[in-house]
């Protein structure tokens, strides 16, 4: 058995190192995984650089961060497995989501943005919404629908840091006004009546990256066999995470005090796509919500880091310039990923990028083993991204 | 140079006060409460803000770093990026900084120092009066037990005493843990 720590923040989307260690994947592999539940992605990412763990439950732009030096010395990260798609929602206090939805079920999402613009440019003083990092999907998703809504989100509104815990606290008390946050924090603000959940990601991105499992670059270079091991184990925990059979167990497996310490019931909800938009209502079933296996999830496109990168550029966090782009997309690691699948003879793409949401309708793909079909990845606006054009993309982005 | 100290713990973080003091660095301003935290911070414009590791708000503190006009580019650091033994004692310590940009290495790096040694000295502290506290404790259970064998059983202390000892270690149990089981049995079985 060789130890393994990895780093993670108590979300839904842990699920999989954790169940890779409670339902004996690791074990299978050879390792001894240990779990170091932190309060701040800041704190997971230094425990990561600095090897007080070996890998790491990440919001992924913040692996790209790392990466190019944002806010820290640069050090390389290296992702070779994505652990999950979307599974975020924004929650509003319920006042102000009444003015955008029927509080009961999925809605127009372009719709629902354009009434919030126009709520938000007459608001007396400007709304502010909370995202959980800097570097996170959640506030380039949110970013990139309030700007095809036709906000300016520097100016327009204020965007501001909120750790998960508190994200609900927050709404409660009047700090902010909505929320972009993943589970279960959105159903606990549901469940308080402090909150009505108004979008969810995936209704802007139907499959956007979220988090990652991020390693030293160094480290995988050094131990490639170790990171091997652990991404089958990862994938394994992926199979068990959408068996239907498994669901009770799975939803109390994260509940424990070590793990997410939370409701069992409202992490089966997640689990199982079955939201609750407000308190009262009955759970809807959304499909997309969480995507952590089905479709070759787990596999680390070239283009999602690509686009990452044109939403940092987009959001003034980091200057395009071709060399840090070429450093952002190479955190993301596909060849490490197929080299790990390939004894499991599963599926896995031919090819390392896409054009992201370019998928109109499920859709037979190139593979290097197995076979695969894609669903469709389309992006609210019916915008595309091709990671061959990012000056093109940047130009023609909304600028409000 | 200007020093702010964020830790839900008012006593470490006076711990750390009062070393930083000690060593004529007497601009220090502590921050216990997390509300308002971000704009104290900025209206403080520190040079140097130490935080400890498990704070859960370090998230909001380096969004405000980054976008803040009034405080100079500020990066997290461990002391001496270059020194891996250095940083592995203050992440194993659990405190962090942020240092802005500009400011010399010799001048952080002993308020680094010293943070790093009153977070250890600290948690010392705390695991030796945890370890007193439990030991007092298990006395107590010990000499409650005992008085009861003596009671109960008509034993003298030394009988009482020793049957406690073989019933822990044909048990493979602390003492402590036998007599705690005894009084538990005790108290539930009401006397009989």
């Amino acid at each position: 058995m060789t130890a393994m720590r990895i780093g993670f923040l108590p979300l839904v989307d842990a699920a999989l190192p954790i169940l890779a260690r409670e339902m004996g994947f690791a074990e299978a592999e050879g390792l001894s995984l240990e779990l170091v539940r932190d309060m701040s992605w800041a704190t997971v990412c230094d425990r990561l650089l600095y090897g007080h763990s070996d890998a790491a439950h990440m919001v992924a732009p913040l692996a790209i961060a790392a990466t190019l030096g944002l806010g820290r010395p640069p050090r390389p990260l290296s992702v070779p497995f994505v652990l999950g798609l979307n599974g975020n929602a924004i929650t509003m206090r319920p006042d102000l989501a009444a003015q955008l939805s029927d509080g009961a079920r999925p809605g127009d999402i372009a719709a629902i943005g354009r009434q919030f613009a126009m709520v938000a440019k007459s608001a007396a003083t400007k709304l502010r919404l909370g995202v959980v990092h800097r570097y996170s999907s959640h506030n380039y998703m949110l970013r990139y629908w309030l700007m095809v809504s036709g906000l300016n989100p520097d100016r327009d509104v204020d965007i501001v840091t909120i750790a998960p815990p508190f994200a609900s606290d927050a709404l409660a008390n009047g700090e902010v006004d909505g929320i972009c946050v993943g589970e279960p924090w959105n159903s606990v603000a549901v469940d308080c009546g402090v909150g009505v959940i108004v979008a969810m990601t995936s209704q802007i991105w139907q499959r956007g990256v979220e988090k990652v499992l991020a390693m030293r670059t160094e480290r995988l270079a050094a131990e490639p066999e170790l990171a091997h091991a652990l991404i089958r184990a990862l994938y394994r925990a992926g199979e068990a995470f959408v068996d239907p059979a498994r669901l009770d167990e799975i939803s109390r497996i994260l509940a424990r005090p070590n793990y997410l310490d939370g409701s069992a019931e409202l992490i089966a909800g997640a689990v199982s796509d079955r939201i609750l938009f407000a308190k009262g209502q009955a759970r809807v079933h959304v499909p997309d919500f969480m995507f952590q296996h089905r479709e070759a999830a787990n596999f680390p496109w070239v283009s999602q880091a690509a686009w990452l990168y044109a939403q940092m550029c987009l959001a003034g966090h980091v200057e395009p310039d071709s060399a840090r782009y070429k450093a952002a997309k190479a955190v993301f690691r596909p060849d490490v990923y197929r080299t790990a699948l390939s004894p499991l003879g599963v599926a896995v793409p031919g090819a390392s990028a896409k054009l992201e949401g370019g998928i109109a309708h499920p859709t037979g793909v190139g593979t290097a083993q197995g076979r695969l079909i894609l669903g469709p990845d389309r992006f609210f606006d019916g915008r595309q991204f091709d990671p061959e054009q990012l000056d093109s993309y940047l130009q023609n982005m909304p600028k409000n | 140079m200007r020093i702010a100290i964020i830790d839900e713990s008012p006593a470490r973080a006076a711990v750390i006060e009062e070393g930083l003091r000690e060593t004529g660095l007497t601009d220090v301003t502590l921050f216990t409460d997390r509300h308002g935290l971000v704009s104290r911070i900025e209206a403080l414009a520190p040079d140097v803000i130490l935080i400890d590791l498990t704070n859960p708000h370090r998230d909001e503190l380096e969004e405000l770093l980054a976008v803040s006009r009034a405080i100079s580019r500020p990066v997290a650091m461990f002391v001496d990026q270059s020194d891996a033994a250095a940083m592995e004692s203050a992440i194993d310590a659990g405190v962090s900084a942020y240092v802005v940009d500009g400011m010399k290495k010799e001048r952080i790096k002993p308020v680094l120092e010293l943070a790093i040694r009153r977070f250890n000295a600290f948690a010392r502290l705390r695991a030796e009066l945890d370890e007193a506290r439990s030991a007092l404790a298990d006395r107590d259970a010990v000499d409650r037990a005992k008085r009861l064998l003596m009671k109960k059983r008509g034993m003298d202390e030394a009988a009482a005493y020793a049957a406690l000892r073989k019933a822990a270690m044909d048990s493979g149990r602390k003492i402590a843990e036998v007599a705690d089981a005894l009084l538990t049995a005790e108290k539930l079985m009401g006397g009989l």
